[in-house]
Order: structure tokens, then sequence, then C-alpha cells
């Protein structure tokens, strides 16, 4: 099976990347600030819902219809769409959907594209794609333009630059944004403001616009696109030409399914009863919006998720990032960590299965398995469950595999389980004053990089029990 | 080596798991005992949307009263004339209205809706006679938009199923245009228009 590539491989496994990212001190406070803020907004809105938990299982199980039926659905979706007057394309992987895509803009002559925030041209890497043909693009995604002027990448699914504060957006927007105002103030309506001003002139001379879509239905051949700011539909309704690039997961079977997720959606990922604006468009209307449209469906290592029983849950994801949102290694470490455009817990399960094994094997250990992100996903994908299957599927190191089948020998029979203790309590005797140990001597110091040792109790349950 | 589309088909068929159990359906298809119109209401001014209400009789005062302060007053091709006394500037395919003239300072326009959603605090606009192109909602500055109260519907799934063909354009409106990208506060007004004032109005 055919892995996926493009911005999905990180470049330096988690550890290494997280314990550069935890010495600053700055991004923690900023991500602690804004996912506690967003996650108590959640909790409001999805308390408001009587049949919350019956729309999650709706959800889920329309997702893996989808996934049980998806060549048919793809199949009828393309009709459709072509039908009504769209032209759809296909790409295997991240390198085609970037050529399909530049071959499309230049064949419009179009020195320049604009973009609505999507995960999927993020993750192909479309924007250096088109530099590399001599074609602009320009995020319009006030997060994504911060981002963009900083030449960083998004640390977050759904507010990639969840990572700055005000202060440090008014330094970028000074440095980098051509005709800012010199006395700029650190006021979000005034940093908003300038993005309005900027982004006015790109959107009103812009003939072709590039986005991704939330959903893409079967039935009617219509893409959906969800957002807050209006950019979204600046680009899909002002451009002549507008080209979406979509994953093959993201159909629904039809219309009448919105209805599921439209309730899902907003209030999982930014705790709105509803996102300012959601666009929907069918092929082209004429007189109405773009008259060509372009639709590219990109596999680029989702069929290879398929493959994978447990595994295959991550394809039910819609991208809300409510997962983010409560995960206690995301809060500290951030997205940069994760070194994928899917950062966070469905990143660490999304990631691998895309790439394969090979690229980002550390990834699904980057986690407490906590189970805050199950509890928090609106499609019910049971992350720490395809964690824990990823984590067995992987290469064990020798030492590892000898140590733990030691360990079963003890744990199977219960006098040899109490010698062990008894053995251990008299071990770490002298120990005792410390409570836990921060460091082992090699090489048991590679488990003890990250974690401290518990002591063992002077008293087992068993022996407490006898006692009595 | 096969096109792209044969082979990721191929891949699909290969992978996908054999079958998926039923998809239940016991959420709510409406929102009962609740008043649309006070629950829309509530919704509209915590977005920090305009609020006013009319009847059929009282509609074009109301309208003047928000349009007083306007240069220009835009309207789809089929907004009835009756609602605006004044002069306005319509819309119409033969002779549709330039993005620049839209995006000149002091425009509103006025447009209808085809439903609303009361528990979202959402206004459904499918480009029907009363409501145009997407581009009339999204470039001037100031939208009125006009909803009747048999117009509203409780909860999504009753909204979208009053839709009469999904396959036309469609904007779901939820408030002013917003952002918070900025440590997370919402700012209002980033590209669409920054005001926004809602007309619900008894036939």
């Amino acid at each position: 099976m055919s892995h996926g590539t493009g911005n999905i491989v990180a470049l330096r496994p988690f550890p290494d990347a997280a314990r550069l990212e935890l010495d600053d001190a700055q991004l923690r406070a900023n991500l602690r600030r804004a996912t506690h803020t967003i996650r108590d907004k959640r909790l409001r809105v999805v308390g408001e819902v009587d049949d919350w938990e019956d729309l999650r299982r709706s959800g889920a199980a329309i997702k893996d219809d989808v996934l049980a039926r998806l060549p048919e659905l793809l199949e009828q979706f393309e009709e459709s769409a072509t039908r009504a007057g769209a032209v759809v394309h296909w790409a295997r992987d991240a390198a085609e959907a970037c050529d399909v895509v530049t071959r499309l803009v230049r064949e419009t002559a179009a020195r320049e594209v604009v973009k609505v925030k999507s995960m999927a041209t993020q993750e192909i890497g479309l924007n250096e794609a088109l530099a590399a043909v001599g074609i602009e693009a320009t995020e319009t995604d006030l997060a994504e333009l911060i981002v963009q002027l900083a030449e960083d990448t998004p640390s977050h699914i759904l507010v990639p630059a969840i990572h700055y504060n005000r202060s440090q957006i008014r330094d970028i927007f000074r440095s980098r944004m051509p005709g800012v105002a010199a006395g700029l103030t650190d006021d979000p309506p005034a940093l908003a403001e300038a993005a309005r001003t900027h982004l006015r002139a790109k959107f009103l001379s812009a003939t072709v616009g590039v986005s991704g879509a939330n959903f893409a239905i079967a039935d009617t051949g219509t893409l959906v696109v969800v957002e807050s700011e209006g950019n979204g539909r600046m680009c899909l309704t002002l451009p002549q030409t507008l080209i979406s690039v979509v994953g093959i997961e993201k159909i629904l079977p039809t219309f009448a399914e919105l209805e599921v997720f439209l309730q899902l959606l907003p209030r999982s990922s930014t705790g709105e009863r509803m996102n300012p604006y959601t666009s929907m468009w069918t092929g082209v209307t004429p007189g109405d919006g773009p008259q060509t449209t372009h639709v590219v469906l990109i596999d680029n290592g989702r069929t290879a998720t398929l493959e994978d029983e447990v595994g295959r849950q991550a394809l039910r994801c819609i991208r809300c990032s409510a997962c983010l949102n409560v995960c206690p290694v995301y809060e500290r470490v951030g997205g940069h960590a994760y070194g994928s455009v899917y950062p966070g817990p469905i990143g660490a399960i999304l990631s691998p299965q895309m790439t394969g094994a090979g690229a980002n094997k550390t990834l699904p250990y980057a986690s407490t398995l906590c189970g805050a992100c199950f509890d928090a996903c609106p499609v019910r994908i049971d992350i720490p469950q395809v964690l824990v299957h990823l984590r067995q599927k992987g290469p064990k190191p020798a030492a590892e595999r000898a140590a733990f089948r030691s360990l079963s020998w003890i744990m199977r029979d219960r006098r040899r389980y109490a010698a062990a203790l008894r053995a251990a309590r008299r071990g770490s005797a002298p120990l005792r004053g410390f409570g836990r140990l921060r460091r082992l001597p090699w090489p048991a110091s590679a488990w003890t990089d990250s974690r401290d040792v518990p002591l063992p109790p002077k008293q087992t349950f068993r022996e407490w029990w006898t006692k009595r | 080596m096969s096109d792209a589309r044969t082979e990721i088909l191929a891949r699909v068929r290969a992978a996908r798991p054999a079958s998926a159990p039923p998809v239940p359906r016991d959420y709510r298809r409406d929102v009962p005992g609740i008043d649309v119109v006070e629950v829309l209401v509530d919704r509209l001014v915590d977005y920090r949307a305009g609020v006013h209400r009319a009847t059929a009789a009282s509609l074009a005062d109301v309208l003047g009263g928000l349009l007083a302060s306007s240069s220009t007053v835009v309207v789809p091709p089929g907004l009835p004339a009756p609602w605006i006394p004044g002069p306005v500037l319509r819309d119409s395919s033969d002779a549709p209205i330039s993005v620049a003239a839209l995006d000149e300072p002091g425009v509103t326009v006025v447009t209808g809706a085809a439903v609303a959603i009361a528990v979202t605090g959402t206004l459904i606009l499918d480009a029907g006679p009363d409501q145009g192109r997407r581009v009339l909602s999204l470039v001037p500055d100031h939208h009125v938009c006009v909803v009747w109260t048999d117009q509203i519907a409780g909860g999504v799934p009753a909204a979208l199923s009053r839709l009469p063909d999904p396959t036309r354009p469609l904007t779901l409106v939820s408030g002013p245009s917003a952002t918070s990208d900025i440590e997370l506060n919402r700012v209002e007004g980033v590209h669409g228009p920054r005001r926004l004032d809602v007309v619900i109005a008894t036939r």
C-alpha cells in the first residue's frame, strides 16, 4: 500500500522536538491560556445540547458507513459534481496533488492565488510548490496570515497562530506586513483591521481561489466550507476560478447528513453554537461565483490508514481540534513538536498511519493515554485505543523485549511476584528517604529521561490485609 | 502504471471494511418547547447583531430607520419594491452590480432569507430572488436581513430539511464576520459585513 508524503513527515523524533519546545516558557503560557479558554467555551455550548451523545454516535456511525462504501460514494460524488459543472481530478500523493493544482493555476495564467485555510493544502505543501513555479499564494485566514508573514508553520489545526500572543502578532505585522501603520497597537480589533485592509485589495483582484472542503456531498456534488472571518466567502465567491483540494475521506453520502455535522463541528472546534459563515456550492452557478470550479480528490496515505482495522477510525476525523485543546501533552509542547501539520492526539495517530510506520514512529508515544481526547471527540475516535495499537505494532528494542519477557515470567506466578517485591524492597531500602528517584544509571537512564521512578511501598496490599 | 483515479479506487476497494453497522438516528429532529422567535433573538444579540421587530405593515418604516445613514442601498432582483420606498440600486443578471461599487463606503444591502435556525442564531441564504448573488451579502459593510417568523426553524435538522434545493449556492450566516485568532478574543468585522441587522417580521 502506498503511503502519504508532504508535510506529515516529522523531521525529528517527537521526544527531541518536545524537549526544545518545553524550554519556551512564553509558548507554554500562551498555549495554556488559549487551550483553557477554548475548552471551557466548548464545555459550555456542548452542555446546551441535550442529545449530544446521540449526535456523537450518529456522527461516528455515518463516517464508518462512508468508509465502508467509499468507492461507490467517491464515484457518485464525481458524477454529481461533474454534472453540476465542476471538473474532478484525482491525486495519489502530495507531489501529484501539487502538480495537478499547479497545472490548473498555470492554465489561468494567474501569478497569484488567494487561499482559504485548508489542512489538505498544508498537508501537500501547496504554497511551496506554487512558489517554486513563481506563483504567490496568499493565506487569507488571519491566523494563517500571521504564520505566513512570520515564515513559521501552523501549530494548531484550528487556530494555527495559537502560540503567539497579541504583542508578538503586532511585532510580526509591523515588521512584515507591507504598508502597515508604524503606530499599530496590539489591540485585537486594530490587528484585525490591519489584516482586513491588507487583504481587501487581494480579494478584489484575485482571479484564482484555492480552498479545501470540510465536507463533500456524494448525492449532490456539493462542497462545504465552514469558517468565521468571511475570508473564505471572499475566496469562494470573487475569483473566476476555484480549485478545491479535498481528502477522499471528506465524503458524506447525502446533504441531509450535514444536520449532524453542522451541530458537532462548530461546538467542538471554536466552542460556538455555529460558526459565523458556512458556504456550500455545487459545481458552477451561472452569474454567481466562480465560473470554473475544480475538485482535486487526494489519497496521500488515507487508503493506507483505511487498511488498518483498528486505526481506520482516525479517518472519521472532521478536524475540529477539540482533542488538542484538552491534551496535557499538547498543552505543554505545542503543535510544532509533532512535526506534522496534524498535531496533538489526532496527529499522533493520523500522521504515522498516513506515512507508514517508518516515519513518525515516536508519535504514538506522545501521549499520557489519559483519555480526555476520546471524551472530547465529536465522532468518538478512540484515540487512546489507536495509540496503544500503534505502539504494539511498532518495532520494539531488544532490551525492552527481554525486560518485559522476564517481567511476564515473574508476574505469571503469585509466589514469584511476592518474592520479587520483597527483593525490590530490600534493594531499595537505603533510598527510602528520597520518595522517588529522578535518574537511574544507564541503560535504564533512557527510561528516566522523562520519568521519575517511584520506590516500592513499605508494605504490599496483601501484607497489610493479612495483618488486619 | 494506471491513472490516479483507477489506482485510488482500487486501493480503496482493497482496504475498506467489509461492512459498517447501521447508523443510529436517536438525535432530535427539532427542538421542542421553545419559542423560536425569542431564542433566535437571544442568539443574534449574543453574536452582537442588531435585532429589530416589524410587522408586514411596519416593515418599510423599520427598514427606513436602518437605512437612514446609508449612502447607497443595494437590493437583489426579487426584493419586494414596497419594502424600500426610496431609491435603490437593484442587482440583476443583465446588469450585475460591480464588486467595486459594492465595496464603496456607505453601501447597505437588504436581503431576505430562505430559512433561519433559532438555537444557533443562523440565517440561511440560498440565492433565491429576494437574496440574490452571494457577493451582495459579502462585500458591502452593512447587511440588513429580513426574516419572517414563519421562516424560523428550531434546530439544524428542521432548518436544513426546509431548503427547497441544496444545490443552489448556500450561505449560512451566524452573526457578523468575526475572528478569534488573537488570543481567542472575538473581534467582529474582519472581511464580511462589519454590521449585521436582522429584522424579524410577522406576516
